[in-house]
């Protein structure tokens, strides 16, 4: 590059960027004089506070930065942007934390009511969505983010698009789970399960997620690889379906536009459609689709092996993706809705049982030839398990989709289980072993500081997960016998008070399962923070990678 | 980077000649077991979509070959349900109290049905076995604020106390210090005496005269002169050892400077009357009936 330092001009990104946060912090600065609750003027002063922040940021950027941006490629060897998948990467350890620690945390209050503290803040009806909240979106959509931003790079040997929007999409999506989680304590919810952040959070995430759609399309436009790699694939779908559903299920209209109260658009059984539609297809996007795409991208790596087959890939893809959304209805089995909507629903579930299962057999097949790896590699292990836990979960969805099953399991514990022998140990597992391989190789390190710590990891967490699920699955079909028991006179046998004390013994075990699974995620954490501060370095080779043959 | 498959060494499967980042596909067909078993899920939800209410036409649905409905379903479990309870239901509500616990059939009755009620109604405050909490009164004991006979417990169970019915026991405990009735050396003293009626020790220093002078012009109008209660207003019994908010003097100080007015709700529209009746048996039946 030949440009002179005085020819050092702002991009129109960075000045529109500017631009629009200057407006930005002005405007919330306005709705804090206005704002016709405390919850609402809290995040305004957030908002105003944190436009004026990226303001000085960018400004310092750009003085910061050389003239020029930096190039898509270095020697022909793609001049790769980490900067911001560190950051979700780190972001997504804490968050992590945080939201198990708000599990135990919870379930301890299911086992010991006196700690909810009698503090509004402090209850279960507020911090459980922030559990819920926390682990899905803040902890594995760091993860995700992370993870895609990544493997799209690397699979399409193009640096990301764009020079600010990767920055934006990252802290933008962070920024929005501080303010949904703030939301929460102070009681700021729409009541929709999954979706609980007020309208003004949703525009918000509206726009970082359009964003995030850009950059990885775009950053796919640009691939120097003939193909497109199946991992992104199931990024793509994850990315554009949350964004359909987020919009489909969060039409409101806000009581007062400097207030946190809105009134959804849909009403009675069509919300209740809407919710579970969206409900369930963020399981199926967001927790299956997007983590699918991660164990495409580090099982093969990991074990060093090609996938085993390209074909399933694509017959279960678009399996995948086509009967997933249908799904939804068996949340609602014997409500108001529909009977005919409720045979759809169920019956699409069973029909998903093997498109789903192709992803385990396409991940588990794919050791084939690397099986004696699982003993020397605990993270291989970790990713792996997690593959199983996936293929468990997505048997036992489908079976407790059928209505004379659901009709035992519904409201009871065992959905709570279901839930977490999907999240504990696909989603969970999935993303630490990703976590492990990502973390060395975002900073230069020849591996992780210590494989030991790993296996730890591996089994403290994989005892609390079977601890978890084995006393919700006892607790939630004792629940359900003894909720339709009848006596021989034709009165219910037990009292739901009954019910409850009988689940007591459970809830200890199941917190006790749940702190396991803490305390795996604080060893992975000391791990992953020894590695990038006394990791070895990876010497980086001088000479550009040989072409690709 | 050419396309060219190649040979992997492991499975012996050609690739695809794909490659990023390192990473091949293999070109492996698809699991035969796994298309066979997706093709029967599928047939399945077909055969299933024949015989129950499936897809949505423009103005209707398919009902299938079956005409299943849930709501026909329920009807008919509730059905079921009448045909088991049978006619004992409807002798229970024709019988009277008195009836009732003379006949052993509909006593068990009667009991199985109150206690089902109780659990879902009444333990949440009087705990699942009626032993109650502080505050709210065990039932198992033979003390009764309002009256242990089965019209009493009925009239209270109908009504409640203090619960904005207009039949609802109205009787409340004074705030004698809150009120300025009384002042705090007085409602110590007093508290004292309370303690002493049902043998409890009493503190060092304590005025025993005083203490009944006091009892006599304030208490004694609701709880008796011997301290022995009045049901009519429900005035619990002081010197038996059954204490609803506690003997201690600390609470006794407590009881008579703000007074207590507990509610217990009225249940009469919320029940109907053949389970009030039921849950009646039942809480005499507890242990301390009259």
């Amino acid at each position: 590059m030949t440009q002179s330092p005085t020819a050092k001009s702002m991009t129109h990104g960075e000045a529109g960027l500017v631009l629009v946060f200057s407006l930005t912090a002005f405007f919330c600065l306005l709705a804090v004089a206005k704002a016709q609750d405390t919850a609402f003027a809290f995040h305004a002063a957030l908002s105003s506070a944190a436009s004026l922040w990226a303001v000085i940021a960018i400004v310092n950027r750009y003085f910061a930065r050389p003239s020029s941006l930096p190039p898509q490629e270095i020697h022909g060897r793609p001049n790769y942007n980490m900067g911001p998948i560190k950051f979700a990467a780190v972001m997504s350890v804490i968050w992590g934390i945080a939201g198990f620690a708000v599990g135990v945390l919870i379930a301890s209050q299911l086992a010991w009511p006196s700690l909810n503290l009698d503090l509004p803040w402090t209850s279960f009806g507020r911090l459980r969505p922030l559990h819920t909240s926390a682990v899905i979106f803040a902890f594995g959509g760091n993860v995700l983010i992370a993870t895609s931003l990544y493997v799209v790079q690397k699979t399409c040997r193009a640096r990301l698009a764009g020079d600010l929007a990767p920055w934006f999409v990252v802290i933008g999506y962070n920024f929005f789970i501080l303010i949904a989680g703030t939301g929460y304590l102070l009681g700021v919810t729409q009541s929709k399960e999954y979706a609980e952040p007020e309208w003004y959070a949703d525009l918000w995430l509206t726009i970082v997620w359009v964003v995030y759609l850009l950059v990885f399309l775009v950053t796919i436009i640009k691939r120097k690889e003939p193909h497109i790699f199946v991992a992104n694939w199931f990024y793509l779908a994850f990315i554009v379906t949350i964004a359909v559903l987020h919009l489909g299920n969060n039409p409101a209209l806000p009581v007062s536009v400097f207030g946190s109260k809105s009134y959804i658009a849909w009403g009675g059984v069509q919300d209740a459609m809407f919710q579970w539609w969206y409900g369930h297809n963020a399981v199926g996007f967001f927790l299956t689709a997007g983590f699918l795409a991660i164990m495409y991208y580090f099982i093969p790596k990991r074990a060093e092996r090609p996938v085993y087959s390209y074909r399933l890939s694509i017959i279960h893809f678009w399996a995948l993706i086509f009967l997933y959304i249908w799904a939804g209805p068996h949340h609602l089995h014997y409500t108001a809705l529909p009977d005919w909507a409720q045979t759809l629903g169920m019956t699409f579930s069973i029909m998903l049982w093997m498109p789903s299962w192709g992803g385990m057999i396409n991940g588990l097949m794919t050791l084939s030839g690397a099986w004696d790896k699982l003993r020397t590699d605990p993270v291989l292990r970790m990713l792996v398990v997690s593959v199983a836990f996936y293929g468990m979960s997505t048997f036992e969805g489908p079976m407790m989709s059928i209505k004379v099953v659901n009709s035992l399991s519904h409201y009871t514990d065992w959905t709570i289980g279901h839930v977490h022998s999907g999240a504990l140990g696909w989603v969970g597992f999935v993303s630490f072993g990703a976590l492990y391989c990502l973390i060395p190789w975002l900073w230069d390190r020849k591996g992780l500081y210590s494989l030991k710590l790993v296996n730890w990891h591996f089994w403290t967490a994989t005892i609390g997960i079977v601890l978890y699920i084995s006393a919700m699955w006892v607790s939630g079909i004792l629940q359900g016998l003894m909720w339709r028991a009848y006596t021989s006179l034709g009165f219910l046998e037990y009292s739901f008070i009954e019910t409850v004390e009988a689940m007591h013994p459970f809830y200890i075990i199941r917190a006790a399962g749940g702190a396991l699974f803490l305390i795996g995620s604080l060893i992975m954490a000391y791990n992953l923070w020894m590695t990038v501060r006394a990791g070895e370095a990876e010497v980086q080779s001088p000479v550009a990678l040989q072409p690709a043959e | 980077m050419t396309e060219h498959s190649d040979i992997d060494h492991v499975s012996g499967r050609a690739t695809t000649g794909h490659e990023w980042d390192g990473i091949k596909e293999l070109n492996t067909p698809l699991p035969r077991w796994w298309v066979i078993t997706f093709y029967l899920t599928i047939v399945w939800a077909i055969g299933y979509w024949i015989v129950y209410p499936a897809w949505p036409l423009l103005w209707s649905h398919t009902t299938g070959i079956w005409n299943y409905s849930t709501r026909a379903e329920v009807a008919t479990e509730l059905a079921n349900l009448e045909k088991i309870r049978g006619d004992k239901m409807v002798a229970l509500g024709a019988a009277s109290l008195e009836e009732i616990e003379k006949n052993p059939a509909l006593l068990a009755l009667a009991r199985a049905r109150g206690k089902t009620v109780f659990g879902d109604n009444c333990a949440p405050c009087h705990g699942s076995g009626g032993a109650g909490a502080k505050g709210y009164p065990n039932l198992n004991d033979d003390e009764w604020l309002w009256g242990g006979s089965l019209d009493q417990i009925m009239q209270t169970i109908q009504f409640g106390a203090r619960s904005g019915h207009q039949k609802a026991h109205e009787g409340a405990m004074l705030a004698f210090g809150k009120d300025g009735v009384l002042k705090k050396d007085e409602i110590v003293t007093v508290a004292n005496y309370v303690r002493s009626l049902s043998g409890l020790p009493t503190a060092a220093g304590y005025n025993a005269a005083a203490g009944a002078t006091i009892f006599a012009d304030n208490c004694a109008s609701c709880h008796g002169e011997n301290g022995k209660g009045n049901q009519e207003l429900g005035a619990p019994d002081l010197t038996d050892k059954i204490w609803l908010y506690g003997s201690d003097e600390a609470t006794l100080i407590e009881t008579i400077s703000n007074g207590r007015a507990g509610v217990m709700p009225a249940w009469v529209g919320r029940l109907d009357p053949s389970t009030i009746k039921a849950l009646t048996v039942y809480v005499h039946s507890l242990g301390g009936g009259k």
